[in-house]
């Protein structure tokens, strides 16, 4: 084997598997009839999904006053969930994209699982700027057509239409990034398949893939340029969602420090999606040896940084605010810490600033029901963030 | 007439030392498979450097191009407004509020350029029927394909059993 180990480094994978092992473990909940805990997780998304499509269809029957959103500029909750869903999917392209330029071999476990969490996040992120608009049938108005409603073409100025760009970029791209790296992989299962249907299935999405040499060659290289090409994709993302705001010449949002504390935001809640995704999964799966402590631990690490970058940023935006000298903006981060939703921004501040503090501590870092009930106060967190920041402002 | 067979390998630095051996006796080692990418065996290979990313440059650079072309066309040639103040009169003024859009496109461009690039080159693509040579081959299997005279095919099953080849496939 060339793969030499590090003595110094804690194993990725443990229970000295052969590579024949890792196949059979890796293909096995894909070629086995699911287990009862998998019937279960999926039952609950399942049940959520459908909560999901009733309200959407009751709130696009409507119309979006039924959340007593009655302004034609507000988002209300859209803007809410449409900034969190994007964050958390930052998570997926960090490890698949940034990882890999700075080398960390114990992405290797988690990486397509993110990315497949980053794709749906950004679809989830999609459907709220769909449900916004009150009127889906006319989503495409954004995309630069000649049109005959007023403007003729639409205007590049504007931090939405820069939106338009990057989040349909990141999407896309991600998608490829994520397909290209499981085609070996669907490869595996064609090859194994009993069936003749399954055969057939896996033969289609695997593109007909063998791993000859100049195959790899060319893989390898295309991984790593797109890898160099998401990871300023990921952070222009965000940034740019930053900026719908911070463009603008509203109080508490026309701040220079948005794109990097929008980044740090996103990627402190990705990794707690992550996180939360993956502990179900590594046990419904039987994934435990692949997806080990270590690499939990180094994931708390990075929710541990990157908290502290959020809440680092949350000081840093009172600060200005005070030393601007400007009453409006003292007003607006004075009222958003002791008004009438107090109780948001002191959530937000526990959830996004204490809890990941505990990760200090070594032996928190390796607990999994710690890890998990963190994992979820950190989204939720998160959620009060992007409540606090956008959707009471208009309320209030 | 030349032959072609396939050396069955279940160890990769076994297959990269076969392949400095047969190289070193003057059998051709045409192609080899493995599960996943082995360090070092396009050299062994003899293989060219890929390409790909001086073509994905060039995706990217049109995207560019293409990115400003159409804003100047749309938002400054064509229509140029006023709105809240900023209006669009020339390019270079308009410049800054056009990098997001500039950049995006620049990597749609480049990524999925380059990505299709891959597909087509490798002519891997929905509904290629893969040449699946041992079924093992994308598990823990790799194939080493060698190719010589038909008189050879003795000395070259010989030298491939010798180097470490568990199984051998014509």
């Amino acid at each position: 084997m060339s793969n030499v180990e590090s003595s110094i480094r804690p194993a990725l994978i443990l229970g000295d598997k052969t590579l024949h092992d890792i196949t059979e473990d890796v293909c096995r909940p894909i070629e086995d009839k699911p287990n009862k805990y998998w019937w279960m997780a999926f039952g609950l998304s399942l049940a959520i999904f459908l909560w999901w499509l009733l309200s959407v269809t009751y709130t696009i029957g409507t119309g979006i006053g039924v959340w007593g959103l009655n302004k034609t500029i507000g988002w209300a909750w859209d803007i809410t969930n449409f900034v969190w869903w994007v964050g958390i999917g930052h998570a997926g392209t960090l490890i698949s994209a940034i990882l890999l330029l700075f080398r960390q071999k114990w992405r290797l476990s988690i990486n397509r699982s993110a990315e497949a969490m980053t794709i749906f996040a950004v679809i989830c992120a999609a459907s709220f700027i769909v449900v916004h608009m009150g009127r889906p049938w006319v989503a495409y108005w954004p995309f630069p057509f000649a049109n005959q409603f007023g403007s003729l073409w639409i205007n590049f100025n504007s931090p939405l239409v820069w939106d338009v760009f990057a989040i349909s970029t990141y999407f896309s791209v991600s998608l490829v990034f994520w397909y290209t790296g499981l085609i070996p992989d669907f490869a595996i299962v064609r090859d194994r398949a009993k069936t003749k249907f399954r055969k057939f299935c896996y033969t289609i999405l695997s593109f007909g893939w063998v791993g000859s040499a100049k195959n790899w060659q060319r893989f390898e290289e295309v991984s790593l340029v797109l890898a160099g090409l998401a990871t300023p994709l990921v952070l222009s993302v965000h940034s740019v969602v930053s900026m719908d705001f911070a463009t603008s010449l509203i109080p508490g949002w026309h701040a220079t420090i948005f794109p990097p504390y929008f980044v740090a935001g996103a990627i402190f809640s990705g990794f707690a999606m992550v996180q939360t995704l993956l502990l179900i999964t590594r046990k419904v799966l039987n994934l435990e040896d692949y997806i080990t402590m270590y690499h939990i631990d180094m994931m708390n690490r990075i929710i541990l940084i990157t908290g502290s970058i959020v809440g680092c940023a949350y000081l840093t935006e009172f600060f200005i605010a005070w030393y601007s000298g400007v009453e409006y903006e003292q007003y607006t981060f004075i009222n958003r810490a002791t008004g009438p939703y107090w109780w948001a921004y002191a959530t937000m501040m526990t959830c996004n600033v204490v809890s990941p503090q505990l990760f200090w501590s070594t032996k928190l870092r390796n607990n999994l029901f710690v890890t998990f009930f963190l994992s979820i106060i950190v989204n939720i967190g998160m959620w009060f963030e992007r409540f606090c920041y956008y959707s009471y402002f208009i309320t209030s | 007439m030349s032959k072609k067979l396939h050396g069955i390998f279940n160890d990769d630095e076994v297959l990269l030392n076969a392949i400095r051996n047969l190289k070193a006796k003057g059998i051709k080692c045409s192609n080899a498979y493995s599960p996943y990418p082995v360090h070092g065996l396009d050299e062994a290979l003899g293989l060219k450097r890929t390409r790909i990313s001086i073509a994905s440059f060039l995706y990217g650079a049109t995207g560019t191009c293409l990115a400003l072309l159409m804003m100047w066309y749309m938002d400054i040639w064509d229509w140029p407004m006023d709105i809240g103040g900023k209006p669009s009169w020339n390019l270079y003024k308009n410049i800054p509020s056009f990098i997001p859009v500039t950049f995006e496109f620049t990597v749609l461009c480049a990524a999925h350029g380059m990505v299709l690039t891959f597909y087509l080159r490798s002519k891997i693509l929905p509904g290629v029927e893969p040449n699946v040579i041992h079924e093992r081959m994308h598990d823990d299997h790799f194939v080493l394909t060698v190719e010589g005279k038909e008189s050879d095919e003795a000395q070259i099953r010989e030298a491939l059993t010798q180097n470490g080849a568990v199984e051998i496939r014509s």
